[in-house]
C-alpha cells in the first residue's frame, strides 16, 4: 500500500524529516560522506518536534489519530495483551459477524472472556470487518459471549473500535437497535467483572452496545461520540468541512470525557501515538486493566452490580425546579 | 390563500399555561397522504387522524394523555426538570429557550401518574416537537424516574415514544442516558412489572436502539417511521435502493419486529386489554 497516505496532515512536517534522515543515510553508505552527526541531529530534531506536535493536539486530530490506518486494532491489543485467544464465532442464529468478535483468553493466567470490534488493514480485510461496522449478529454475538462468561465466572474484556453500527437495508431488517438495546439491558445483569477499552473510535450507540461495564477505559488519542463529527457539522452548519469544530463543540476526545466522569481513566499512548509504539501502548493498557480487575474483583458480584447501575444511573446533570 | 395550506399546527388541550391558545392557527391542514383538505377542528376531534384516509397526524405529548388515560387521572411528575448545556454546546442555551417559550414544553417528555380504565399506570410520553424529541440528560432522567416510579409503586410502565434519537448538543451525556434507562428496565423486568413501548411516527437513532424495543410488548401506531439509521445514511451508505414501505411500522410488523400495530382510536382500549392480562386482572 502506498505509505504517503497514512501520513495525517499534522504528521508531515515529521514525515518530511523523516525522509530527509533516510535520503542521507543512503548516500551516506554509498559514498561515506561522514554525516553521522547531520543525521543525529536531526533525530534529535524530530523527537522533539514529535512530542511537541503529540502534546498540543486538537480534537480533531484526536478524530484522525484514533482513525489511524496503522492504529492497533482489538486483535493487536489481545494479541499483546493476552494469551491463548480462541475465537467463538457467529450468534447461532443467522451469521458470523467479522466486524465483532470475541473468544476465550488468558490475562495473566487467568481464564478470561474477550470481546471487541475489529477493523481491517487492507482493502480485502476491511471489506470482511466492514470497516468495524457490526451488524445486529456482531451484538447478539457479543451477548451470547457475555453470557456464557456470567455462567462460567469470566471477567469480560470489551474493545470498542468502531464508527458506528452499520447502517444498511438488512441490519434493519434484523432489528439492529433491538438488538443494541438488549446488549444495553442484559449487560445490567452479567454477574463478573466487566471493563470496556475505547481504543480507537467510539461511535454511538455501536460502540455503546457493549461498553455498558463496570469500568469504562480509553485510550489517549481515542474519542467516544454520540454522532461522528462529520454527521454533527452536517446537521448544524450543513456542511461537512465544519468537522473539526463539531469535533471541538462535542467534547468527544479522552480528557474531556474523563473531566465530565463519562471515562474512568485514561490510558497514555507512547509520543507519536498507539501506532508508532504499539507495544508500549499495549503495556500500558495492560497494567491498567490489570489494576482495575484486581480491584472490581474484591467486590461481591451483587455488589458488583449494584454500582454497575449506580454509575450510569448518575450520569448527567439537570437543573430541578420546583 | 397561503394560510390555508400552512404547516399543521398541533391544538392542544387548555393547561394552566394557555398561552399556546392566544396563537393564531390555520383553520385548514391538507392531509400529507391523501390531500384532503381537513377542517383543523374536526381533526382534533378525530383524534388527529385523517377523516378519509385514516392518516395518522402527530399529536402533542397532552393530548395523547388525555386521549389514552381516564378523565383527570393525570398526576404530572418532575415536571421542574431542566436541561443544561453542560458542554457549552454552541447556541444550545438559546436554542432550549426559544423551544421552552415555543412549545410550552420544559422538554421532550411529559412524565406521571395515571390510570387506564382504572388500572394504575406510569406513563412517559414523548413530544417530537421539542428539538426533535431528541434525548438528553432530562428525557433520560424523566423516563428513568417513571420507570423506577413503576417499579416502586408495582404498577405498569407505558412509554410512549417520539424522536430523532439521542440528543447531539448533550454530546456523551446523551448517549448514556440510553444505558441509563435500560439499567432501570432492567430491573423492572426482574419485579417482573409489565412494560408496555409504544412507538410512534417517527422513532429512530438511540431512543428505538434503548427503551423503545425493550417493551414486554412493542406497539405501532399505523405508518409510523421507525428504524435504527435514517433512510438517507442507509442510502449514501450502502448506494442502494430502499425496500419499498422500508422502516414503516407496516415493514417491521412483516418482518416480526413489531408485536401490533394498533390504530390511535383503539389504543387505549388495547393498552387496557393487555394491562389486565399482564396483570392477571
Amino acid at each position: 500500500m502506498d505509505s504517503s497516505i497514512q501520513v495525517l496532515e499534522f504528521e508531515k512536517p515529521l514525515a518530511e524529516l523523516e525522509r530527509m534522515i533516510a535520503h542521507l543515510r543512503s548516500h551516506n553508505n554509498q559514498h561515506d560522506l561522514k554525516v553521522e552527526k547531520e543525521i543525529s541531529n536531526l533525530e534529535s530534531k524530530i523527537g522533539k518536534l514529535r512530542s511537541d506536535i503529540y502534546s498540543n493536539l486538537n480534537p480533531w486530530q484526536r478524530v484522525q489519530i484514533a482513525r489511524h490506518p496503522k492504529r492497533p486494532y482489538t486483535l493487536d491489543y489481545v494479541g499483546l495483551c493476552f494469551e491463548e485467544f480462541n475465537e467463538i464465532h457467529g450468534d447461532r442464529l443467522f451469521s458470523d459477524d467479522q466486524a465483532l468478535i470475541g473468544g476465550t483468553a488468558r490475562f495473566q493466567g487467568e481464564a478470561v472472556m474477550v470481546i471487541g470490534h475489529q477493523k481491517g488493514r487492507d482493502t480485502k480485510e476491511r471489506t470482511k470487518r466492514n470497516f468495524g461496522m457490526a451488524n445486529p449478529e456482531g451484538y447478539r454475538k457479543a451477548l451470547r459471549l457475555m453470557k456464557m462468561a456470567d455462567k462460567f465466572g469470566l471477567p469480560v474484556f470489551t474493545f470498542v473500535d468502531t464508527p458506528g453500527a452499520f447502517p444498511g437495508i438488512g441490519a434493519e431488517e434484523r432489528h439492529i437497535s433491538e438488538a443494541i438495546a438488549v446488549n444495553l439491558r442484559e449487560m445490567f445483569a452479567v454477574k463478573v467483572p466487566m471493563l470496556c477499552t475505547i481504543i480507537g473510535e467510539g461511535g454511538s450507540g455501536g460502540a455503546l452496545g457493549i461498553a455498558v461495564t463496570d469500568r469504562v477505559l480509553i485510550m489517549e488519542n481515542a474519542y467516544y461520540s454520540v454522532i461522528s463529527p462529520e454527521g454533527c457539522a452536517a446537521i448544524l452548519w450543513k456542511d461537512r468541512s465544519h468537522s473539526a469544530k463539531a469535533a471541538e463543540a462535542l467534547k468527544i476526545t479522552a480528557p474531556d470525557l474523563l473531566k465530565h466522569g463519562l471515562v474512568d481513566e485514561v490510558i497514555p499512548e507512547p509520543v507519536g501515538g498507539a501506532h508508532y509504539k504499539p507495544e508500549v501502548a499495549a503495556q500500558n493498557l495492560k497494567v491498567v486493566l490489570a489494576k482495575h480487575l484486581g480491584e472490581l474483583k474484591k467486590l461481591p458480584l451483587e455488589r458488583l452490580i449494584e454500582l454497575r447501575f449506580e454509575k450510569f444511573r448518575k450520569m448527567g446533570s439537570f437543573l430541578e425546579k420546583r | 390563500m397561503k394560510a390555508i395550506f400552512k404547516k399543521p399546527s398541533y391544538s392542544s388541550p387548555p393547561t394552566t399555561r394557555s398561552r399556546k391558545l392566544e396563537i393564531p392557527k390555520g383553520l385548514w391542514i391538507k392531509c400529507p397522504s391523501c390531500g384532503e383538505s381537513i377542517y383543523n377542528q374536526q381533526l382534533d376531534e378525530n383524534s388527529r387522524v385523517c377523516t378519509k384516509c385514516d392518516y395518522h397526524f402527530a399529536m402533542n405529548a397532552r393530548a395523547r394523555l388525555q386521549l389514552v388515560l381516564d378523565p383527570d387521572s393525570f398526576a404530572e411528575e418532575d415536571a421542574g426538570l431542566e436541561a443544561v448545556n453542560a458542554l457549552d454546546f454552541p447556541k444550545y442555551t438559546e436554542r432550549l429557550a426559544v423551544e421552552r417559550e415555543k412549545k410550552c414544553l420544559k422538554d421532550a417528555v411529559i412524565s406521571g401518574t395515571g390510570r387506564i380504565k382504572d388500572m394504575p399506570v406510569s406513563v412517559a410520553v414523548m413530544d417530537f416537537s421539542f428539538l426533535g424529541g431528541s434525548m438528553g440528560v432530562v428525557v433520560g432522567e424523566k423516563i428513568t424516574r417513571a420507570i423506577e416510579r413503576g417499579a416502586q409503586q408495582k404498577i405498569p410502565m407505558i412509554t410512549f415514544s417520539s424522536s430523532g434519537g439521542a440528543r447531539m448538543h448533550e454530546g456523551a451525556f446523551s448517549l448514556m442516558q440510553m444505558a441509563k434507562v435500560s439499567g432501570a428496565l432492567m430491573r423492572l423486568s426482574q419485579a417482573k412489572l409489565p412494560f408496555i413501548s409504544v412507538l410512534l411516527d417517527p422513532t429512530t437513532g438511540g431512543v428505538t436502539a434503548s427503551f423503545a424495543t425493550l417493551g414486554d410488548l412493542n406497539i405501532a401506531e399505523p405508518g409510523a417511521m421507525i428504524g435504527f439509521a435514517g433512510p438517507r445514511v442507509i442510502k449514501e451508505t450502502t448506494h442502494q435502493d430502499l425496500p419499498k414501505g422500508f422502516q414503516t411500522a407496516e415493514f417491521l410488523l412483516a418482518h416480526g419486529l413489531i408485536d401490533k400495530i394498533v390504530h390511535r382510536k383503539q389504543m387505549r382500549a388495547t393498552l387496557a386489554s393487555f394491562l389486565s392480562c399482564l396483570t392477571k386482572k
